[in-house]
């Protein structure tokens, strides 16, 4: 690990912030370099999204401005301390990951039995230089099709703090593996990134934590980069917890890759940032592959949370099958852009796209965008998007059995959650998920 | 079943044919604030309908194409090479007598006049700017009902005609709005007073004769408290070498209690681009429903909306799409809900064959402080071949209390069982296709008046002719 010097107190993303991130991050390792240059140029040259970009619409661009952060410094070791002490959403896991603001703070690798296999976790920065050519074969090789160019190119000049994660042929991991990605100071941006390799017929079980030590004083970015990599026959389960504290300005890209008779399936549980915008497109590039990619947000106060997401079927006789529910109190808002695309040769493919907004407030806003792109004739595609509010039958029936009307309220909502909470196979995160949805509506 | 794609022959002789331009009134090519003069010129038009124009076009000039989510085929429209105002400087005619002879074998090939002896109380006819003939049974005249050109509006009923005109739909709403609003010429002009209730459908025709013609006329129907009106109007074209423009603007008002069933059934050939803009205002009570048939044209471009501006407003659009090789059939519907307790329902269904595409878009729209409201959407596509194409790209945006919404779409094709099936009872494969796809569109069917069901029925069967290998 390089050695660690303080940041030019300067805010922004400049060329000097850029200069001293080179120099303290990666000096060892030239190949990053030259792509952390391309995507510096790049970052300076593209525009901000507007309005008018079809991938934007309905977003409260006003939001999304990157004046005023800058790149995150090291954490205090009073920080550090609280970070890795509240690093506990699971606690029986392979391996764990603790980062706050970027720098690592705690690292268990995973057991000798997994590492005589071939299995290989470790921060990202350390397998760019212990495992190059690995790293290089699948970083950043996903394109992005869903509108954040220049947040991915500033994440491709920025990062340091990740993790990597490379599954051999046919080893099966039980435990999941654990990341946690702090926000500790003010103002200031950190890069997550997730690479995630499953070679043909791995299994293997992931959990990415993010979340602010301080609650709801100051305003931090994160700007995140996922992907996923399912070979022939893989099974891949990723979990993602986004739980920043309500200033937050938090934008996750992620980008899967699913290959023949694969298995790839996301959770994303959304509950924290002022503005939080989810994109994941998944690539079937395999036949028979099976796709799975849930989403649970509760908004509240001014919340916003913008989430896009393509289903990409380029190889025949797969499925996948999308379902987000999002429940919105206060004035809090919602956009699911959904897109199914199934190209000329992806015959028999079956694909499902479904949204689920639960308004609980008369000022909350829910958007809906659900896409179809179908060239193909043979498939079985269909979406469906409602909004609406808690039954008065549900309520009703609930009460007539003598449950106060509270009561059952918060039943029927937490029920609406209970359909995507049980597909968390790990008992004791699903029921941390609980905790965290009954936090939200308690407070 | 064979998954290759098969030739496709389409029989659209019936539209394919024209006669030898001799116009008394040619604007030229080209659109200019001269050619706007010239049509005001020859129409005597006031004052302020030619600032409106003039208003228009400079909004037209300054819009851009919107091809950041439209197909990309909008910019292969040569504006500069359409004729904007053709006429042969006829008034309308009050007899079939009185139609030039020409002008009358157009038509009459179309069979309009049958169809108005059958049972229409009143038929306009387009051709190209100018309506060639326009009637109403004498009996709906004397109830008040005025069914004119938008000029004859203009002129003899300027207090009702004003009031709304482009109210609904103002110039700048999109670009092809704006050019309607600077080059509109004919169309119609309905207006039925308090409480009539005409039983018989009013239907207008319009056709586009001459080449790189631009063809944009104006409708604007008002249904005065508790009446009730049903409008038809049915579009064809022959074809030609080049693309020809097809681009009106539909406004209904329903007040309080009225009812407005506006049908079309748009059979343009297809190098005609059609980029048409409708909307109509439903007030307390009122009720709009759009049937919308899709067949021609090289690109639609139409999604007929309501705004719900009245509590219990009801709106509602039924739409078939069929698009063939060459054709982009980018259709859909708009709800924008403006008051409590007002519902909405949304049918599309689409067929895809050969290379064509059918797109279905949408808007609901259900804003704050509202309370009640229901939306209710459904979009079905079938696909044919291997190589058709459909999109589905809705947006919803819903607040307030106790409102509800739904979506749903679904894309299949036909299945080979009951292809099977159907040719174990000794049809063709072909026949078995035609009879699968009208089976898909038969709920929707059934809301158009039986002739144009008959119709419908039958130009599927032509477009299903040979779309089976």
């Amino acid at each position: 690990m390089s050695v660690v010097t303080t940041t030019p107190d300067t805010e922004k993303f400049t060329e000097e912030n850029f200069r001293h991130h080179l120099d303290a991050f990666w000096l060892n390792a030239p190949w990053v370099q030259e792509l952390k240059e391309e995507n510096w140029t790049r970052f300076q040259e593209l525009p901000m999204p507007t309005r008018s970009d079809e991938r934007y619409r309905f977003t409260d661009i006003r939001k999304l401005k990157l004046e005023g952060y800058r790149p995150a410094q090291e954490p205090s070791e009073a920080k550090k301390a609280d970070a890795i002490e509240r690093s506990n959403i699971v606690s029986n896991y392979a391996g764990k990951l603790v980062f706050g603001d970027n720098y690592l703070l705690e690292f268990q690798g995973v057991s000798e039995e997994l590492a005589s296999k071939g299995v290989i976790w470790m921060p990202l920065q350390r397998a760019v230089l212990e495992h190059p050519e690995l790293v290089k074969k699948y970083f950043l090789e996903e394109e992005n099709l869903l509108g954040s160019e220049k947040l991915l190119a500033l994440h491709n000049a920025f990062f340091h703090g990740g993790s990597f994660l490379y599954v051999p042929k046919g080893v099966e991991i039980e435990k999941p593996l654990c990341a946690y990605y702090w926000s500790a100071d003010c103002n200031e941006a950190i890069f997550p990134h997730t690479l995630l390799v499953a070679e043909d017929n791995a299994k293997v079980d992931f959990v990415d934590y993010y979340g602010s030590l301080d609650e709801g004083c100051c305003s931090t970015l994160s700007c995140g980069v996922g992907t996923i990599y399912a070979g022939q026959g893989a099974q891949v389960f990723r979990k993602i917890v986004q739980n920043f504290n309500e200033e937050c300005l938090s934008v996750q890209l992620e980008a899967n890759i699913a290959n023949r008779d694969s298995q790839v399936k996301t959770i994303a549980v959304n509950l924290g940032s002022k503005y939080a915008r989810l994109q994941n497109h998944t690539r079937i590039v395999g036949p028979g592959a099976d796709v799975k990619m849930y989403g649970l947000t509760i908004g509240r106060d001014e919340q916003e949370f913008d989430q896009r997401t393509l289903q990409i079927h380029e190889a025949p006789n797969a499925v996948s099958d999308l379902l987000f529910k999002n429940a919105l109190l206060d004035d809090s808002r919602t956009i699911f852009s959904g897109l199914i695309k199934v190209a000329k040769d992806a015959q028999q493919t079956d694909a499902y796209q479904t949204n689920r907004n639960l308004l609980l407030s008369k000022t909350a806003e829910a958007n809906s965008l659900p896409g179809l792109e179908i060239e193909a004739n043979d498939v079985k595609c269909s979406h469906g998007a409602t909004t609406g509010q808690v039954d008065e039958n549900e309520l009703f029936y609930l009460m007539a059995r003598g449950i106060p009307r509270e009561t059952a309220y918060q039943l029927l909502v937490f029920g609406f959650f209970e359909e995507i909470i049980e597909k968390i196979s790990n008992e004791e995160l699903r029921e941390n998920v609980r905790k965290l949805v009954q936090k939200k509506f308690a407070s | 079943m064979s998954t290759e794609a098969p030739e496709i022959n389409i029989d659209r002789s019936k539209g394919d044919f024209s006669y030898a331009e001799d116009y008394a009134y040619d604007a030229g090519i080209g659109l200019s604030p001269d050619t706007i003069d010239y049509i005001s010129k020859v129409k005597g038009e006031e004052a302020w309908v030619n600032e409106f124009r003039h208003k228009a076009l400079k909004i037209f000039q300054d819009k851009p194409m919107p091809t950041h989510w439209a197909s990309k085929d909008l910019d292969s429209i040569k504006f500069e090479d359409v004729r904007y105002y053709l006429s042969k400087g006829q008034k309308p005619s009050r007899t079939w007598d009185d139609v030039p002879d020409d002008v009358k074998e157009t038509f009459e090939r179309l069979g309009i006049p049958e169809q108005e002896r059958a049972f229409l109380a009143g038929v306009e006819a387009q051709f190209d700017s100018e309506a060639a003939y326009s009637r109403m049974k004498e009996e709906m005249e004397k109830l008040g009902v005025i069914f004119v050109g938008p000029h004859e509006g203009l002129h003899e009923h300027p207090e009702i005609f004003k009031k709304f005109f482009g109210k609904v739909i103002p110039i700048g709403d999109n670009k092809f709005s704006a050019l309607n609003s600077a080059c509109f010429s004919g169309g119609s002009f309905i207006y039925v007073p308090k409480g009539v209730k005409v039983a018989q459908p009013l239907q207008a025709y319009f056709r586009i004769n001459a080449e790189n013609f631009g063809q944009f006329e104006r409708t604007l129907i008002i249904a005065d408290e508790g009446s009730e009106v049903t409008y038809m109007e049915g579009c064809t074209a022959p074809k030609f070498e080049t693309a020809t423009l097809h681009s009106a603007v539909v406004e209904l008002v329903a007040l309080k209690g009225a009812k407005i069933q506006y049908i079309t059934v748009q059979n343009w050939s297809n190098n005609v681009f059609n980029l048409v803009t409708k909307r109509g205002m439903a007030e307390e009570d009122a009720e709009i429903r759009w049937i919308d048939c899709n067949i021609g044209s090289r690109l639609t471009m139409k999604y007929p909306g309501v705004v719900l501006k009245g509590e219990r407003a009801r709106g509602e659009v039924i739409s078939i799409a069929l698009a063939n090789d060459g054709q982009h059939q980018d259709t859909g519907a708009k709800m924008i809900h403006a008051a409590s307790n007002t519902t909405s329902n949304v049918i599309s269904k689409s067929i895809s064959i050969g290379e064509g595409r059918s797109t279905y878009r949408g808007q609901v729209h259900i804003p704050k402080r509202l309370s009640n409201c229901k939306n209710n959407t459904e979009c079905d596509a079938l696909l044919i071949n291997t190589n058709s194409r459909t999109d589905t790209y809705p947006a919803i945006t819903v607040r307030g209390d106790h409102n509800s919404v739904q979506h749903e779409a679904s894309v299949s094709k036909v299945s080979a069982e009951q292809i099977f099936y159907m040719q174990q009872r000794g049809l063709e494969e072909g026949e078995a296709m035609s009879l699968a796809v009208n089976g898909f569109i038969n709920d929707l069917a059934r809301e158009f008046p039986m002739e144009y069901s008959v119709e419908l029925k039958r130009l599927i069967d032509l477009e299903m002719e040979g779309s089976v290998g």
